[in-house]
């Protein structure tokens, strides 16, 4: 053990001077806030676990709530799908596909841009009458009325989830082929000379040994996921529109705070996301881990 | 045999299908942006118009663009380097010196990056009103001296490769403390600098939440939120200005990701083994 050195307190006080002022200080100014009115000026009253209570019969909070799972559900079930079957493709040792580098490239592209130029770019490009969308959905001949897609609540929640699997999906192929390059060869070099198809390769092999990884997947998707906000913002007016179908959790909270300057029931719903957050993701964490254990 | 042959057309087509969703949206972007706003009313193609130029001056006469690249740069590279430099240096006193609390303080650190940013934006909002940063860069910029996770991945990756024999070889030599971080630890963080580096830019580049509550003033509008104000003024009635704005947002970050696009997979596929 090395003595005591209190040189390290010299390099590390700048870290937590600001991590205290602009992180510690807003999430316990924000805490205090949960137990008054303020509303943005004067002093703010103390109204004790009435917030609390607010949140627990407020229908737009549970509205919100759904449909933050509803859009994150269906667009990580797609997202994972597809990079499941793009990394077993490529990981195949009999087709041997060319071009690896160029693919992942062009999948992850997506990812990269920000989201709020997504937002717009798909708000104009999924216009009912005049979008880029429907005119190629019906020019190719898939659909032959144009869909009204922002407009109506379920269209509008899969048109989102579509567009968080196409910013998403070459991230997770990417993370899952650095699982699958993991798995020493031995483990498909004995399957192929045991015989065992593509399938059972996929399903006794592959799928077992990227439980970890789909863990984190899972976990760093579902933060992210519940946090869902420049999307559901800018693709529609901002308001959850159509019918509260695109009102998320975090937009909910940005709305209550900013644009109703209802600062103290934002700040409970801040804190209700933040257990819904840590519980949600216990549970994956526990589920997930436990079956990997028993196999 | 031409069964197998059979399967694998059918894998690249699939492939290729994947490949094309996933640019066709860009290049729609990219045709649209040269096409006058009627033409893109009538119907649709892929192949480019004249209306460009045309379109580019309309967009400006309502929202400046570039000096919201202004903006974003200025933002994103102080973010960047003040993360960068302030993390090794947090990283270098965690992983160098035995101090007194150094354990609960790193883990309190670890436990404070799982909070996401939301829980405390009120509190965030209402401090820099207090201390009159609101519609100012600072509050984008200086909490980035605080970056949890790039101390603790510059950590692990000093535990690794800062030998203490360089370290006491430096002393001999009468080096101070502060000499020997800048002299000899730093530049062996650097490729872990690096890395990290490119993830924090592109982060504070996208971030739109912080920025759209702190700022009020369009002249100092970051692109994300530039972006959403474009869509709120009356430019977006013109579709084709709409769609150069969007697209001018985008080219630039596609180019840098045709430099980087090796590095950034490598780094994504090893911080996910790591993690």
């Amino acid at each position: 053990m090395k003595k005591l050195d209190h040189k390290g307190y010299f390099f590390i006080a700048p870290f937590f001077a600001i991590f205290l002022v602009f992180n510690i200080y807003p999430v316990l100014l924000t805490f205090y806030y949960t137990f008054t009115n303020y509303e943005g000026y004067g002093t703010p009253e103390f109204i004790g676990l009435a917030n609390y209570a607010r949140i627990l019969t407020d229908s737009y909070f549970y509205e919100a709530f759904f449909n933050t799972w509803i859009i994150w559900g269906l667009n990580f079930a797609l997202q994972l799908g597809i990079a499941l079957l793009l990394a077993a493709l490529f990981s195949d040792l009999r087709f041997k596909i060319k071009g690896l580098g160029f693919f992942r490239a062009i999948f992850y592209l997506p990812n990269l841009i920000t989201i709020s130029s997504v937002a717009i770019l798909f708000g104009i490009m999924l216009d009912w009458q005049h979008g880029s969308v429907n005119m190629f959905l019906q020019k190719i001949g898939l659909i032959s009325e144009p869909i009204n897609w922002l407009n109506q609540p379920v269209t509008a929640q899969v048109s989102v989830a579509l567009i968080l699997t196409w910013l998403w999906f070459g991230y997770t192929f990417i993370v899952l082929m650095a699982g699958i390059a993991g798995i020493p060869g031995e483990f498909y070099e004995a399957a192929l000379i045991d015989g065992a198809n593509r399938w059972q390769t996929f399903v006794h092999i592959t799928l077992p040994l990227l439980k970890p990884i789909m863990l984190y997947v899972m976990i760093t998707s579902l933060i992210g996921g519940l946090q869902l906000f420049d999307l559901p913002m800018l693709i529609t007016d901002g308001l959850g529109t159509p019918e509260g179908s695109l009102n998320t959790m975090v937009l909910y909270l940005y709305n209550q705070a900013f644009r109703y300057n209802n600062y103290g029931y934002a700040a409970t719903l801040a804190y209700a996301l933040f257990l819904v957050t840590v519980i949600f993701s216990a549970i994956t964490f526990k589920s997930m881990y436990r079956k990997s254990v028993k196999e | 045999m031409s069964k197998k042959l059979n399967i694998k057309t059918v894998v690249y087509v699939f492939l290729i299908l994947v490949t094309l969703v996933s640019a066709l949206p860009f290049y729609m972007m990219i045709i649209n942006a040269t096409r006058d706003t009627k033409d893109i009313l009538m119907g649709f193609t892929f192949l480019p118009g004249s209306a460009l130029l045309e379109n580019y001056r309309t967009m400006m006469e309502y929202v400046n663009i570039w000096n919201g690249f202004k903006n974003s740069l200025i933002v994103s590279v102080l973010v960047t380097v003040l993360s960068g430099y302030f993390s090794a240096l947090t990283a270098f006193g965690f992983a160098v010196y035995n101090f007194k609390g150094k354990q609960p303080l790193f883990i309190f650190m670890l436990l404070m990056m799982m909070v996401p940013g939301q829980l405390g934006l009120i509190g965030f909002y209402e401090l820099n009103r207090f201390i009159g940063t609101l519609d100012t860069f600072i509050p984008l910029i200086v909490p980035a001296i605080a970056s949890p996770f790039v101390v603790f991945f510059l950590r692990q990756y000093l535990a690794s490769t800062l030998h203490p024999s360089l370290l006491e070889a430096a002393r001999i030599d009468g080096a101070g403390e502060l000499k020997i971080f800048h002299t000899v630890a730093l530049p062996i963080m650097m490729p872990a600098v690096a890395t990290m580096s490119i993830f924090t830019f592109i982060g504070s580049w996208n971030n739109y939440i912080v920025p759209l509550v702190v700022l009020f003033s369009p002249e100092k509008f970051t692109v994300p939120v530039l972006m959403g104000f474009l869509k709120g003024s009356q430019v977006a009635q013109n579709l084709g200005s709409m769609y150069i704005g969007i697209a001018i947002s985008v080219v630039p970050i596609m180019v840098a990701f045709l430099f980087f696009s090796k590095y950034i997979i490598s780094s994504i596929s090893a911080g996910s083994i790591k993690g």
